[in-house]
């Protein structure tokens, strides 16, 4: 008897020991993952800082830390177009924003909040219509843009950016909409209120931090667009930053200026890392609500 | 009396969706009728009211086009393997970040970073990353004692794909990793806990119970992804704009549109686009839901 007992507690001891073993084990490989992950997603982020305060030779010597040398800012930021293109990036992105909310909001209201037989099949042609490839509309935008005067102007860019960020919202409010319980209207409804005051007494003031995220998101989606600020913007000045660093360029292989084009590399996307990381909760239920559901 | 309440309500919710149609019928339906319109056309971009009606020559032309072949290659190449590896990668990431480590709050707040990033930017940076002659990863290849020579990275015609798809899981895997980890957010916490006191090994647990029940959001992440990826323009035209080895149906189209003014040819090209995304989509959709109803059978 006693004998058993005394061979079962070794096993288990030993079991445990092996146990505590192979948990330690995975926790160091879990780690090391993790690490790997961070160099993998961080560094190339970190790279374009340090290459951009190195100066001349300093730059093709791969030291890892920066020389903080500020030369590449001090010239970005006495550079006329690249200001310039820093505005229109702006302006495009923040009336983009601004418009694509409020289309947004009133037409999530109607398909998170009032039934009607078409709900979702103007859901699907809104899903279908973000996810147009933006060439097949490139001759029609052209004639709609020259049509509307607004050509090598950064207005036209607002119209067009229109056809991404309007769906995008669009789903993505309706699905923060539908987030919210049916009983907050109810007794407005009893009392005859009317839908535009529902919306605008009772959700909006709710409604702040999904369009806070929903906001984030346009702005970086009009923010990044390339090809319709290529196509539609003519001269220098009127460009936006994507399309002005894109176009950045040295007048040889061996005169490639990448100093000044991580320098404004880091510039362009600090205000965008920044936002990120201070609504990275709303953003990630954002971007995954409308996926998830859909 | 309901009927007409009903009939109020209808009212109301297109009156809500007004604008949002007003908007779409500017810049989505009228745009892409437009350009399949001028598809049947003989038009030239400098003097677009001047046509005439050409049938389907147009489409003809781009379909005999060797060119256009070798771009839809290159699109189907770039889509396939790029999200592919994205959707592997991605499911690895989202696991780890599942796993109750020190750190992981770390990796979700950083793996935003790569997403956030503009296109242009992250291709810039990777572009500099990997020159041939001051490169660091080239560095760290000489260094380590992998090569005596640096490789010329984006110079080499057969290695240029590789490294546009390498740049785009960079940027694009973290959106695979949220969306994943999203839905394994969603798993039912007691089926694990069942497996794991049944006794049934990780990988298992992983093979048999995990990966079947996130299928639908993988699904829907590689659905969203290969669409995204078919239309790809940025991350090719910034890397090389005319390098053939990498050049996509979205920089032929726009090439045809706009650098040589053949606003019918571009057209067909651009509607033939179209249908490609289409087909792809059906494609894909029609798999999820033919493994969602075996799934359900």
């Amino acid at each position: 008897m006693a004998d058993v007992a005394i061979r079962s507690a070794t096993t288990r001891r030993r079991s445990s020991a092996s146990y505590r073993f192979w948990r330690r084990v995975r926790q160091g490989f879990l780690g090391l993952a993790v690490l790997v992950v961070l160099v993998y997603v961080l560094f190339p982020y970190y790279w374009a800082i340090v290459s951009s305060t190195k100066q001349g030779a300093e730059l093709y010597q791969n030291a890892f830390v920066p020389a903080l040398n500020f030369t590449y800012y001090r010239s970005l930021f006495e550079n006329p177009v690249f200001l310039g293109s820093l505005v229109n990036s702006t302006f495009v992105a923040v009336s983009t924003t601004a418009i694509s909310l409020i289309l947004g909001l009133s037409a999530a209201y109607a398909l998170g909040r009032i039934d009607f037989p078409q709900r979702r099949f103007v859901l699907m042609a809104i899903l279908m219509i973000s996810i147009f490839p933006q060439v097949v509309v490139l001759s029609g935008m052209f004639e709609l843009i020259n049509w509307l005067g607004l050509y090598n102007r950064p207005s036209a860019l607002v119209v067009t950016y229109l056809l991404a960020t309007v769906p995008f919202t669009t789903w993505i409010l309706t699905t923060f909409i539908r987030e919210f319980p049916r009983e907050l209207e109810e007794a407005a409804i009893i009392d005859g209120c009317s839908h535009f005051r529902i919306l605008m007494k009772i959700l909006l003031p709710l409604m702040g931090p999904s369009l806070a995220s929903t906001g984030i998101l346009a702005f970086i989606l009009s923010w990044n667009e390339f090809l319709f600020a290529l196509t539609f913007i003519l001269t220098d000045a009127n460009r936006t930053v994507p399309v002005a660093i894109g176009l950045l360029g040295g007048s040889s292989r061996y005169e490639y200026p990448f100093g000044q084009i991580m320098a404004a590399s880091v510039t362009v996307t600090l205000p965008l890392i920044i936002l990120v990381l201070i609504f990275q909760r709303r953003i990630v239920s954002g971007l995954t609500a409308g996926a998830i559901k859909g | 009396m309901s009927t007409r309440l009903a009939r109020r309500e209808h009212r109301a919710a297109w009156l809500f969706l007004t604008p949002l149609a007003l908007v779409m019928l500017l810049v989505a339906v009228w745009p892409l009728s437009r350009t399949v319109f001028f598809a049947f056309t003989n038009a030239y971009l400098d003097d677009p009211t001047n046509y005439s009606m050409v049938g389907i020559d147009n489409f003809i032309e781009v379909l005999t086009d060797s060119g256009w072949w070798h771009v839809v290659r290159n699109t189907l190449v770039f889509t396939s393997i790029s999200v592919a590896i994205e959707t592997v990668l991605g499911l690895a990431i989202a696991l780890l970040i599942n796993e109750a480590i020190p750190g992981r709050g770390l990796v979700r707040a950083a793996i935003l970073v790569p997403w956030a990033i503009p296109v242009v930017v992250a291709t810039k940076i990777w572009d500099w990353m990997l020159n041939d002659q001051f490169g660091v990863i080239n560095a760290l290849i000489v260094g380590l004692g992998l090569s005596d020579h640096g490789i010329a990275w984006t110079a080499n015609s057969s290695l240029i794909m590789g490294v546009v798809i390498f740049i785009d899981v960079w940027m694009t895997t973290p959106f695979m990793v949220l969306l994943i980890l999203a839905g394994l957010q969603l798993l039912p916490g007691e089926i694990f806990e069942a497996a794991h006191v049944d006794g049934i090994p990780a990988w298992k647990r992983f093979w048999s119970i995990t990966l079947p029940l996130l299928t639908p959001a993988i699904g829907v992440a590689v659905l969203f992804r290969a669409l995204d990826a078919l239309r790809m323009f940025d991350l090719a035209y910034v890397l090389s704009a005319s390098n053939e080895n990498i050049m996509t149906v979205s920089i032929y189209a726009r090439d045809r549109l706009i650098s040589y003014q053949e606003l019918g040819v571009g057209s067909a090209a651009a509607s033939c686009v179209f249908l490609l995304v289409a087909f792809v989509a059906i494609l894909i959709i029609g798999v999820l839901r033919l493994d969602r109803s075996a799934g359900a059978a």
